[in-house]
């Protein structure tokens, strides 16, 4: 047994660069999905330390077959911390109570931590003198830690990330768990060995096969945020823009809120763009699109023979450049924003309003992402409105998205009446989509006007008529427009970001 | 010499010295320099040092305006304004101004010092015609009330408080406030409220703008006499949060403590801008390069009359007019101006050195008019300040650090809704020493280096990407940034004593309130301008 001591110190040292390894992944990783790295970090540490407390102690129960017990905990912890990461992931995408999962993974290794030194120091005990004894393996156990420490950030999260970091120290455990069944050969019971070995053999292959796997794993843990697979990502100056596609069809999410699906789009976007079009008397020549960098909304205003031009301003040049590249969505807005009528500026909108100097246009689509931060709150302003008119024809019309007057029934009509207190004649009408449900559009003039009543059949549209235009303009009970007095949102208390947060905070 | 670490420590105190001392980056790969204000030709008024002007040196006019700063600026308009051009106005800097003065970059200007106003009473006749010949003014309520146009009213977020790594909203440390904080919050503001209320017995109110309008019943000039922290503390306020949120705004407005302000100020800040009790506070107007707009205005006006880098040296009272001698800085050659009579608009302190014959016979103690020091830093960022928690409270016009000794910053693209990318900081740091005159001293002893460092060090708490993302920091010392509303400096009867004409020279500066604010420089230049208008209409 003496001439084995060294090797038991080797072990110690690879126990505790694991341990620290775990505790550093949950920290991590709690802090990339529930964001605030300081509160995640402290709970996580604290309670893998108060665990570790409970592992020690709970070692005093184990009387017999301690060099038994020490492997069985190094496997258990081979386990349980090799697949913490990927198991986290998945619990995060998937299930809602996933700070119990987290914390109990933590308890759970940190019990388990805690009970390896006390055993290791026990089955020493016999070997060394207790000065000796202590001094070393604390020393081990804190240059681990240390070697931990350093090795996580400079260069296992950077090289392999946490999922993989995670399976392979749960392999290094494995492997010192069943390497331990020679060093301690000894004192295992003869009859006990082979059952011991066998266990260690399948927990490493069990790790090996998740390592493998490692790449699906991650991308399912992450798909399990989106209900379909991803197959477009990258996070933009402004936003992080994901493309999914499902078995209906591909969808559009900017930071995780959905734009469109391509399966009824078409709804939305006719919708948006031909009651403006069609409101315009004369035919449009000048069209200007605010937002809508997926050139869907394009796509329908470029329908029209008559249309001469279409400036299109939106903030994100990935946006608007995945519009051209991405294949799916170029077929899909049918190579809008290549067509040489269209012109496309990123720039903030409320800025290019404000300092751009413009023929005046015919027709303006206007198609923001929700209200639901001030920087977007202000493109809802009256002082908006008020730079869009000026960028108007008198005869002029103007359509703007305007929430689910069902979800976000205030939110809705805040925006009408602030279009209305800018000065333009405002009718509302909402139409079904159902990807978002009911959703709200606001068509505008500067003087009194009908909304139009004929859909021309060459349009060749697949959701607006004539009968279903009309219907779009009535508003049902539950969406009209409410009793009590709604605020209009101004650039100096942007009510709307108020109303909306208040809103759809309901459904979250 | 004091070590970084002992800067540090005095500005930002000792935990962030330390923090910020561990790195040694400092303010490496930043660009910038310390702007403006001529503090280093101080030195000559100081030496009294002779001027001979040569003879084809000299001008005559009618009025010379000594001071390009709000009260000389809005003096110089006034006399415009009344068909009256035979003025020049000296201004001892490139550009007037004073402390409104702005800067520009070819993403925002920005401002240097003042930064808004908030929309005045319609009984404050004069500033509504300023405003309404500014085109700032859409409309009047039934009532009187100004419509100011949204577009130049502070656009929401207004502010945010930074307190142990999160940002909030609003300036009033809520969270985590106490009932008891609460309480004495609550019961703060009932004893704001019975002030906005209070009128006398003419029906004037306590609290208005500008000071003349304010009663001057003994019940409310006594508040003059004690300590704003005094005063909290005989009324038993003690809650943490309700001191500080006092504090703040003594540094805020006044550049001083709670303890060195005057109580009447203090009520002041609180209840002069609100109708009535119950009632909102006047919203504030406000442009990317701050109060620089009244400034262009007022310069554009005034701009045949006005001679630039003009350090005057000394103002010399006749039988039957004055003289104003003045050393050019651009070609360094002594200048002169003989006119009927003078309006001093420059800060009342300097009256001593520069008016020959003041001191034998004065009328009022130039001593008593105590400014302070601030420096006030533009950070240009690359992109935006982080925050450490992506759900806090997003950037907003005003954000202020609790824990800080500074004010925070403004963001000047917040106005012009540009709300992506680079940006612009403006950083404001009161230096309110025990002794004003110290507060000065240091801050002239330190280079931009160290000024760069104190503010990228403060700002740092709340922004770990500050130091990446500064590509350039600009620092003006503003060595007298403003008057100090001590206890009773304001109804202690010297200001009252320097309304009055010294002989051909009639004062003007928002000294003569006490309280360092647009309205009142503005109110006293137009007071000044009347006078100067009445005897010429006279003789």
């Amino acid at each position: 047994m003496n001439r084995r001591v060294p090797l038991l110190f080797l072990n110690v040292f690879v126990i505790a660069t694991c341990g620290l390894i775990y505790e550093l992944l949950a920290g991590t990783l709690a802090s990339y999905v529930l964001g605030d790295s300081v509160t995640q970090f402290s709970i996580i540490i604290g309670l893998y330390l108060f665990a570790m407390g409970i592992g020690s102690w709970l070692s005093r129960f184990i009387e017999t077959n301690l060099a038994e017990r020490f492997v069985d905990v190094e496997l258990a912890v081979a386990v349980l911390g090799g697949v913490s990461a990927p198991l986290l992931f998945f619990s995060f995408a998937n299930l809602s109570y996933f700070n119990v999962i987290l914390y109990a993974v933590v308890i759970g290794i940190g019990t388990l931590v805690g009970l390896e030194i006390p055993l290791l120091m026990r089955i020493l005990k016999d070997e060394l003198d207790f000065k000796e004894l202590v001094a070393r393996v604390l020393a081990l156990d804190y240059v681990g830690a240390l070697a931990a420490s350093i090795l996580f950030p400079i260069f296992l999260v950077p090289t392999l990330g946490l999922v993989r970091t995670s399976l392979m120290f749960g392999i290094l455990n494995a492997a010192v768990g069943l390497w331990g069944t020679w060093l301690l050969f000894p004192l295992i019971k003869p009859g006990k060995i082979l059952f011991l070995r066998i266990k260690g053999v399948f927990v490493i292959a069990l790790l090996i096969i998740g390592a493998i796997k490692a790449d699906t794993l991650t991308v399912l843990a992450e798909e399990g945020l989106y209900q379909d697979s991803i197959i477009y990502a990258e996070s933009s100056k402004y936003q992080r823009i994901v493309v999914t596609r499902g078995r209906t069809g591909f969808a559009l999410f900017l930071n995780g809120n959905l734009q469109f699906n391509s399966f009824d789009e078409y709804r939305y976007h006719e919708a948006l763009v031909h009651p403006p079009m069609l409101a315009y008397p004369g035919t449009p020549k000048r069209i200007l699109v605010l937002g809508g960098g997926d050139g869907l909304a394009v796509r329908e205003v470029l329908r029209y023979k008559s249309v001469e031009s279409v400036t299109l301003v939106d903030l994100d040049p990935d946006m608007t450049s995945l519009g051209k590249r991405l294949p799916v969505l170029s077929d899909l807005n049918r190579h809008s924003l290549d067509d040489k009528r269209v012109e496309v500026i990123n720039a903030d909108a409320f800025v290019w309003l404000s300092d751009t100097k413009t023929e005046p246009f015919d027709v303006a689509i206007v198609d923001f992402p929700d209200p639901n931060n001030f920087a977007l709150g202000k493109l809802y302003s009256t002082r908006f409105y008020k730079l869009l008119r000026s960028k108007l024809k008198p005869e002029s019309s103007v359509v703007i998205q305007s929430t689910s007057p069902l979800y976000a029934r205030n939110s809705y009509w805040c925006i009408v009446e602030t279009i209305e207190a800018a000065g333009f004649t405002a009718k509302p009408y909402q139409t079904t989509v159902p990807s978002f449900g009911i959703w709200g559009y606001v068509l505008a003039k500067q003087t009194p006007f009908d909304p139009p009543k004929e859909v021309p059949k060459d349009l060749d549209l697949a959701f607006l008529d004539s009968r279903s235009m009309e219907d779009m303009f009535n508003f049902p009970v539950d969406t009209d427009r409410p009793k009590e007095e709604l605020e209009i949102n101004r650039l100096d208390n942007q009510a709307l970001v108020r109303y909306y947060e208040a809103e759809w905070r309901r459904f979250e | 010499m004091l070590t970084r670490r002992e800067i540090l420590k005095a500005f930002v105190g000792l935990p962030l010295a330390l923090a910020a001392c561990k790195s040694p980056s400092g303010t490496s790969g930043m660009d910038g320099r310390i702007v403006g204000a001529s503090n280093n030709i101080g030195h000559i008024l100081r030496e009294r040092r002779k001027f001979e002007v040569a003879e084809e040196g000299w001008t005559n006019v009618g009025t010379v305006i000594v001071g390009g700063g709000i009260a000389g600026l809005s003096a110089g308009w006034k006399l415009k304004k009344e068909g009256f051009d035979d003025f020049v106005l000296l201004e001892l800097e490139k550009k007037a101004g004073g402390t409104s003065v702005s800067g520009t970059s070819p993403l925002v200007s920005y401002p240097w010092g003042a930064h808004y106003l908030p929309v005045p009473f319609k009984e404050n006749e004069d500033l509504v015609g300023l405003l309404k010949e500014m085109d700032l003014i859409e409309s009047f309520a039934e009532d009187g009330d100004l419509v100011i146009p949204e577009q130049f009213l502070t656009r929401d977020p207004e502010e945010r408080i930074y307190y142990k790594g999160r940002w909030y909203e609003g300036l009033y440390l809520y969270p985590g406030a106490t009932k008891e904080d609460l309480r004495q919050l609550n019961a703060f503001q009932q004893k704001i409220d019975e002030w906005i209320n209070w009128r006398d017995g003419s029906g004037m109110r306590a609290f208005s703008v500008p000071v003349s309008s304010c009663s001057e019943d003994p019940e409310v000039i006594a508040l003059d006499r004690v300590s704003f922290a005094e005063w909290l503390t005989r009324q038993g306020f003690t809650s943490d949060r309700l001191i500080w949120y006092c504090d703040y705004a003594c540094r805020d407005d006044y550049g001083l403590t709670l303890s060195q302000t005057s109580a009447w100020a203090g009520i002041f800040y609180f209840s002069s801008r609100v109708r009535k009790a119950g009632e909102e506070s006047q919203p504030f107007i406000t442009f990317p390069e701050g109060n620089g707009r009244f400034v262009d205005h007022f310069a554009t006006e005034v701009k045949a009359q006005t001679m630039s880098s003009a350090l005057v040296v000394e103002v010399i009272p006749s039988e039957n007019g004055v003289e104003v001698v003045f050393l050019d800085t651009e070609t360094n050659t002594a200048k002169g101006v003989r006119a009927k009579n003078a309006i001093f608009a420059a800060p009342i302190f300097t009256t001593g050195f520069l008016v020959r014959g003041f001191s034998n016979s004065a009328p009022f103690d130039p001593a008593e008019f105590q400014h302070n020091a601030w420096f006030v830093a533009n950070l240009f960022l690359k992109e935006r300040p982080k925050n450490r928690f992506e759900r806090d409270f997003p950037l907003s016009w005003d954000n202020v650090l609790y824990e800080s000794r500074s004010l925070g910053y403004v963001t000047a693209t917040h106005q012009k809704g540009i709300d992506y990318g680079p940006t612009v900081l403006t950083y404001y740091y009161p230096m309110a020493e025990k002794e004003l005159k110290a507060g000065m001293n240091k801050l002239l002893s330190l280079d931009w280096k160290e000024l760069a460092d104190i503010c990228l060090t403060d700002l740092e708490r709340a922004h770990e990407n500050i130091r990446e993302a500064t590509t350039r920091i600009d620092i003006m010392r503003w060595g007298h940034a403003m008057i100090s509303p001590r206890p009773g400096f304001i109804w202690g009867g010297e200001r009252e004593k320097a309304m009055k004409p010294f002989r051909n020279v009639h004062f003007a500066h928002s000294d003569l309130s006490g309280i360092a604010i647009f309205e009142e420089a503005f109110h006293h230049g137009l007071r000044a301008a009347g006078e100067i208008l009445e005897q010429g209409s006279r003789g």
